[in-house]
């Protein structure tokens, strides 16, 4: 931890015990699942430097590689970062050893939602997890019926009521209704059942 | 030309304006469109975050379904859909394909981003043969966003920090497209709806880039981009301390209004930020 002295006292780092058992497989298990070829960066930054939402990043990409390399799972899985990341792609077109970054932090928010690690922006993943359940009530995503029920479930419209800016979502919502941007009756389509064994039972959360 | 076509679910809802653009330019281009009968969604953001296997299992559903159409060309307008459809194709297609329940038909039409499409020299010359009026005086900056284009290993984009599609096709139209560095930055996409402080931070930027440059308004290709651009811009504006007002024009719409195809004004109307003013100061009327 030899910049320790240099990190936030929010930064995930900070906070592990100054002895540490790494879990030795942590790389193998994950590349299993890609290749990503996590085990090529040499630290360059230049994943980091190119992204767009470091801003509001707790790890930075690089370092989200770095502690997959030493095997440190649970900082990584905890992290804000795999969750804010925009999957822009920006970093995999970017990077000159070809890790694929972008699909590495699918591969870890995958795992975190397995091992039922909390988000620690639960909005984010319920806007994936209401996304899907939409997806396999009626093989294609509707709208009309998806955004409100996120908005109930996750929370975000108490939020808007906090930061009293729901009247103004409320307008908008009501202009969009009026010039005819959400469609009035979802699409279902006959493979459905196709779609529903495609997506299996729901991620456990 | 006959040829395939995967709408994709935000042209059945909130992008009806795209949709309905590019129904109404395809008729004067020639270009017949077959949607891909009994489609999936491709499983966007929230399949490939947290359900890889899915994510390309349900784009590959669709693409079977194509496969089994007569056409050699498959058009998508959503650039979401068409990185879903590819990379779906490019992990099939390998030897971790065994990794995934569905086998890939053979004859598969060849996928196409809308706006590369359209941007080929045939395509462009067909426009520029329909031209009816020049969009003289329109002086604009393309916005292509990231999964038309990203990663180019899967979307075989060549210019993939630099695209030219949308620049070609605006330049064709008579109007001039302003180079500028934010064509492929990131717009924060469906964070929109669970992180809109990361969303009002990278369109604030695109906005404030496009006032420095001189753009009278932002060209687009993708329905996700419209809508974080067009939508919110007050908010945003306010937010940095500034009043943005940037059209946010899709551009099929502008083909539309070119070949003065019929539609163009009920297409617009749809927008939140109004694109009209901008249209009719330079003497561009289009159809109702």
């Amino acid at each position: 931890m030899a910049d320790s002295h240099t990190l936030d006292k929010k930064h995930p780092a900070s906070m592990l015990p100054e002895t540490i058992t790494p879990d030795v497989r942590f790389l193998q298990q994950v590349e299993a699942a890609g290749p990503f070829q996590a085990s090529a960066c040499y630290q360059c930054r230049k994943c980091t430097n190119g992204c767009p939402v470091s801003f509001a990043m707790d790890l930075y990409p690089d370092e989200v590689i770095r502690l997959v390399i030493v095997g440190l799972p649970q900082t990584v899985l905890h992290s804000q970062t795999i969750w804010v990341c925009a999957a822009c792609e920006t970093c995999t077109t970017r990077c000159p050893n070809d890790v694929k970054i972008a699909e590495l932090m699918d591969c870890l928010k995958e795992t975190a939602v397995q091992k039922g690690i909390p988000c620690p922006h639960p909005q984010i993943l319920d806007l994936h997890n209401i996304f899907l359940k939409d997806l396999k009530r009626w093989g294609r995503v509707c709208e009309t019926t998806f955004i409100p029920e996120y908005l109930l479930r996750s929370g975000m419209l108490r939020r808007m009521w906090q930061a009293h800016t729901l009247g103004a979502e409320i307008k908008l919502g009501w202009r969009m209704g009026r010039k005819g941007r959400f469609a009035l009756l979802p699409k279902t389509i006959k493979g459905k059942k196709e779609v529903r064994n495609i997506l299996g039972r729901p991620e456990k959360r | 030309m006959k040829v395939a076509y995967y709408p994709g679910c935000s042209l059945e809802g909130t992008a009806k304006d795209y949709a309905e653009s590019i129904q109404g330019i395809c008729a004067s281009l020639g270009i017949e469109l077959e949607e891909i009968p009994d489609w999936n969604c491709c499983g966007a953001t929230a399949a490939h975050s947290i359900h890889h296997r899915a994510g390309v299992e349900l784009a590959g559903r669709t693409l079977n379904l194509a496969s089994q159409m007569p056409h050699s060309d498959l058009l998508v307008p959503c650039p979401m859909c068409f990185n879903r459809l590819k990379t779906a194709s490019w992990a099939l297609n390998r030897d971790s394909a065994n990794r995934y329940g569905i086998v890939l038909q053979d004859s598969l039409p060849s996928v196409w981003d809308l706006a590369t499409f359209l941007a080929t020299d045939a395509m462009l010359q067909t426009t520029a043969e329909n031209m009816r009026t020049p969009l003289e005086g329109l002086q604009v900056v393309s916005y292509y966003g990231c999964m038309a284009n990203r990663p180019p290993e899967i979307t075989e984009a060549d210019n993939f920090e630099n695209p030219q599609a949308l620049d070609r096709i605006i330049q064709n139209l008579g109007a001039t497209a302003i180079p500028w560095a934010y064509k492929t930055d990131c717009c924060g996409a469906s964070q929109v709806l669970s992180r809109p402080d990361i969303v009002s931070h990278l369109v604030g930027k695109l906005y404030d880039m496009a006032e420095r440059v001189g753009a009278q308004a932002i060209v687009v290709s993708c329905q996700m981009c419209q809508a974080n651009l067009d939508m919110h811009q007050e908010k945003i504006g306010a937010e940095w301390g500034k009043r943005f007002s940037f059209p946010v024009y899709y551009f099929t719409e502008l083909i539309g209004l070119a070949h003065n195809v019929s539609g163009v004004k009920r297409w617009l109307s749809r927008h939140i930020t109004d694109p009209i003013s901008l249209l009719e100061q330079l003497n561009l009327r289009g159809n109702p």
